[in-house]
């Protein structure tokens, strides 16, 4: 089986994994990185979001493959020492009901925050519509989207 | 490490007879035990009746699931453990699954307030299936209900007990001691943390104050808006559900399952998934063909490498048509004819719904050597112990079931299929498996709202309303996760047929909060085997909903505006008063543009009410919910950020299901897959919502179950008086 070499977390890795494998589960099944959930599989969900040279990707459908020699964020990376800005406006506003969503929320809305410093609600409106939250947290969400964008 | 010297277990409502340890409270506890809800209860459903104390908001009539939830856990020692560890920090196991209602932050407050502890030092853990427990089961609204007061006496006689250890080892009289950031301070500024008092305040036997809760007035932490205990975790991506759990050696497995709900298998052909080399074993089960292999990767690569051939399930030929056509056929009469009036009528429908929460069903177990253990996700885990163990063959003794922090359930975990799957897998490769459904299986093979067709009848007379009659049909509810045991294992005596208590529970449930004169609501049902299980708010999301809709469809036949026909109407000062409380603050009646319209419904249960008004712009296409503003009267609010998150959540439930998400059955299958065409609102469709707090009372009311209804009532009310067509059929955006 081909080694893959990639960057998760700051640190290189190489796993054991044939191309096509989805990425998400050599995060979840091989290096035990837990934060991106598996909600539908097949990208339409947003429940596994991380970031891929910075930018946010679905990891179900994301061969490991198509990552070698690239940079995965996954939320357990996101902070350095301190929180993320997102993450202290996500404890702030108390966005989380189930939480299940909600790395894959986090991820999506610390991506458009670098794109976008000073999202309108039509923009976070577009950025996160592709992210489901079956518990109805959205309200908060872009509450917290505007939290962490004041800085 | 848990230290077990400082346990407390006292105080708890125990056997009548009893003396009791601690005093006030106990006696309190007996006394409801002895009067109230559960005996008068006991005679209808098994209940009969109701206490006073336990209609604090005048709601009249309404008793509720919660009412039994709560009177079957009273005469049974519930099994509260509250520890305090050496490193000082407060530790209970709950007996709820915290599913994202946060159960686990109010039993926090609850004994942060009462012990005098930092919030951040308070631990909620969940606590195991454990057979002397006769309930564990997480429905109905009921946790804060049946927690509450048993808590807060547990925790007094324990901060009782830390105190006298204090007094004792200073010499001061304890009366003067207090507690405060888990600590007890004497006057002089000495203070000795709760860990280095534990040990001396176990064998405190007869405390030297009272251990009795604090007054309302105290109290600091209980009605403080709090966050989740469990965010900041949460937001560094620690929080571990099931499947990030790391039981060594359980291997990930998946299911084959039919094209249709129910089918069986035929025949299998194995050998090309058993070639591949990440495959570790496949086996037959009831409901498919299992592949386990070393990553989920190769365990959906073995799935899809299998030839199966099916045979087809019990609904086979069956679709939404023929399913609306049985229950059409199956709605009783009316019984008052409308020789008197005017008779305002109303025939609605509504698809089956899925549950799906954002995790999907998933299970973690390990049988050998003539036991199990389990790792469920579970809203009734004695139930599933019981179940699991019939599975494999064990007594229910011989297994433990763990219950995980869940993502999600809205009663799609009332059942264990992914733990009895599991189970078995386990049991017959003699390895740990970690068995997870795609979306695709629960959307497809998972448990649904039911179906139900309802015909209401209302016969005016000027402005009043004389009779108000609704006939529901639903298929046959599938009641069978451990509440009717648990029932009759406390003492009820329920109706003798299933029929007579499905119909007992429907007629208890389904009040109607308005002067309508007679009212006769009744439940008829079919035999459609689609497997279902209660949706959030239960019979209230499809009953309330339609009689709310009602409600404006009288006041337009009378020639009234559907606020000042609530108002004339409506029974309870509570009720009037969140109807009140949102008409100002959404400013109703405000005047808008053709095409758009505001829409407003109340709803009263578990001891609660609420009322919502919403904003609707149907110009376009699709309507586009433009404000959401709900108004709340839940007694003592615990937690007002928790009270205002399920009210928004409720909304959202509300707005998706009225318009767009629920699910078709074509010939015996379901239609949906996944969230591409389960239309679950998203972001953009979601407005800002704000939330009114109204506390009329100090009683403890249901929260998570109590929004739906009213949301969904205001969402379709808005949508007719903004379009002029009557909504009759949900979702309304179906498609055929
Ligand atoms: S699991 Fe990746 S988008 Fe749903
Ligand atoms: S918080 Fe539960 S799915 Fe988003």
């Amino acid at each position: 089986m081909p080694e893959q070499n990639l960057t998760v977390n700051g640190e290189t890795v190489a796993v054991d994994a044939p191309d096509d494998m989805p990425l998400l589960w050599v995060l979840r099944d091989l290096l035990g990185v837990t934060s991106p959930k598996y909600g539908c599989g097949v990208g339409v969900c947003g429940a596994c979001t991380s970031h891929l040279d910075g930018d946010a990707f679905r990891p179900c459908v994301q061969t490991v493959g198509e990552t070698t020699g690239r940079e995965v964020t996954t939320l357990e990376g996101l902070a350095a020492d301190a929180l993320h800005p997102v993450q202290q406006a996500w404890i702030d506003e108390d966005v989380a009901q189930c939480g299940f969503c909600q790395a894959g929320q986090l991820m999506t809305a610390a991506a458009l925050l670098v794109r976008n410093p000073n999202p309108s609600d039509a923009d976070i409106d577009e950025a996160m519509s592709d992210n489901v939250c079956r518990c109805g947290t959205y309200h908060r969400i872009r509450s917290a989207i505007k939290r962490a964008a004041r800085g | 490490m848990l230290n077990d010297e400082l346990r407390t277990g006292f105080a708890l409502p125990g056997p009548p007879g009893d003396e009791p340890p601690t005093g006030v409270g106990r006696r309190r506890v007996l006394t409801w035990l002895v009067a109230a809800p559960a005996l008068t209860m006991a005679v209808k459903l098994g209940l009969d009746g109701k206490p006073a104390a336990a209609d604090p908001l005048g709601l009249g009539e309404f008793v509720d699931i919660g009412d039994l939830l709560y009177a079957v856990n009273l005469p049974t020692a519930l099994d509260l453990v509250i520890e305090v560890t050496p490193d000082n920090r407060v530790v209970a196991a709950l007996t709820r699954l915290e599913s994202g209602q946060g159960i686990t932050t109010m039993m926090a407050m609850l004994l942060a307030e009462e012990l005098g502890a930092r919030l951040s030092d308070v631990d909620i853990t969940l606590a195991d299936a454990d057979p002397l427990e006769v309930l564990m089961f997480t429905g109905g609204s009921n946790t804060a209900r049946v927690l509450y007061e048993p808590t807060r006496i547990a925790a007094s006689g324990m901060r009782a007990r830390l105190v006298t250890a204090a007094a004792n080892r200073w010499g001061v009289p304890a009366g003067r001691l207090i507690t405060k950031d888990t600590k007890v301070y004497a006057p002089d500024g000495r203070s000795a943390t709760f860990a280095e008092l534990s040990g001396d305040a176990a064998k405190v036997l007869t405390p030297a104050i009272a251990p009795k809760p604090k007054p309302d007035s105290e109290c600091t932490v209980i009605g403080k808006p709090t966050g989740r205990i469990e965010t900041p975790e949460l937001v560094r991506g620690q929080a571990k559900y099931t499947l990030d759990l790391d039981v060594p050696g359980a291997l990930p497995t998946v299911v084959a399952r039919p094209p249709t709900i129910g089918g069986t298998v035929q025949s299998v052909d194995d050998s090309a998934a058993r070639a591949l080399p990440g495959v570790v074993a496949v086996t037959r089960l009831p409901t498919g063909v299992a592949v386990t292999g070393r990553t989920f990767h190769d365990a959906f690569q073995g799935r899809d490498a299998l030839t199966v051939r099916w045979k087809p399930g019990p609904v086979a030929g069956m679709s939404d048509g023929d399913i609306t056509k049985k229950l059409k056929a199956a709605a009783l009469p009316f019984l008052v004819p409308p020789v008197l009036g005017k008779a305002v009528d109303g025939t609605f429908d509504f698809a089956y719904l899925s549950h799906s929460p954002m995790e999907v069903r998933v299970a973690i177990a390990d049988v050998q050597g003539g036991k199990a253990t389990v790792w469920l996700p579970s809203q009734a885990p004695i139930d599933a112990q019981n179940k699991i163990a019939a599975a494999v063959g064990l007594l229910p003794t011989a297994v433990t079931v763990h219950v995980p922090r869940a993502g999600g359930a809205f009663g799609g975990r009332l059942t264990h299929e992914p733990g009895i799957e599991a189970a078995e897998v386990s049991k017959k490769i003699g390895r740990p498996v970690k068995l997870m459904w795609s979306r695709v299986d629960d959307m497809k093979h998972g448990r649904f709202r039911l179906a139900s067709h309802h015909e209401v009848r209302a016969v005016v007379q000027g402005t009043n309303v004389t009779s108000f009659e609704h006939r529901c049909a639903t298929p046959e509810m599938e009641f069978d996760h451990g509440l009717g045991e648990a029932a009759t294992a406390a003492g009820f005596s329920l109706p003798p047929t299933r029929a007579a208590l499905i119909q007992a529970a429907f007629q208890l449930t389904q009040q109607t909060p308005y002067h309508f004169g007679l009212v006769n609501q009744l439940l008829s049902e079919v035999n459609v085997p689609i497997p279902n299980a209660t949706w959030r708010s239960v019979y209230s999301g499809q009953v309330a909903v339609t009689n709310e809709i009602m409600a404006d469809e009288i006041a337009k036949a009378v020639g009234q505006d559907p606020l000042t026909f609530r108002r004339a109407k409506v029974k309870a000062d509570a009720v009037r008063g969140v109807l009140d409380t949102v008409a100002d603050k959404g400013d109703w009646g405000r005047s808008m543009p053709e095409g758009t319209a505001q829409g407003i419904a109340l709803h009263a249960e578990y001891k609660s009410a609420v009322a919502f008004l919403v904003e609707l712009d149907c110009r376009e296409e699709q309507p586009k919910a433009t404000k959401i503003v709900a108004a709340v009267d839940v007694g003592l609010c615990i937690n007002p950020r928790g009270v205002e998150a399920q009210m928004q959540g409720a909304a959202v439930d509300a707005l998706s299901t009225i318009f767009w998400a629920g699910n078709h059955i074509d010939d015996g299958a379901v239609r949906e897959s996944s969230f591409s065409d389960f239309r679950y609102a998203r972001m953009r469709q979601v407005p800002s919502t704000t939330v009114h707090i109204n506390s009329t009372s100090s009683h403890i009311g249901g929260v998570g179950e109590l929004g739906y209804p009213a949301a969904a009532a205001a969402f379709a009310n808005a949508y007719a008086r903004a379009t002029g067509k009557k909504p009759r059929s949900f979702p309304i955006f179906h498609g055929a």
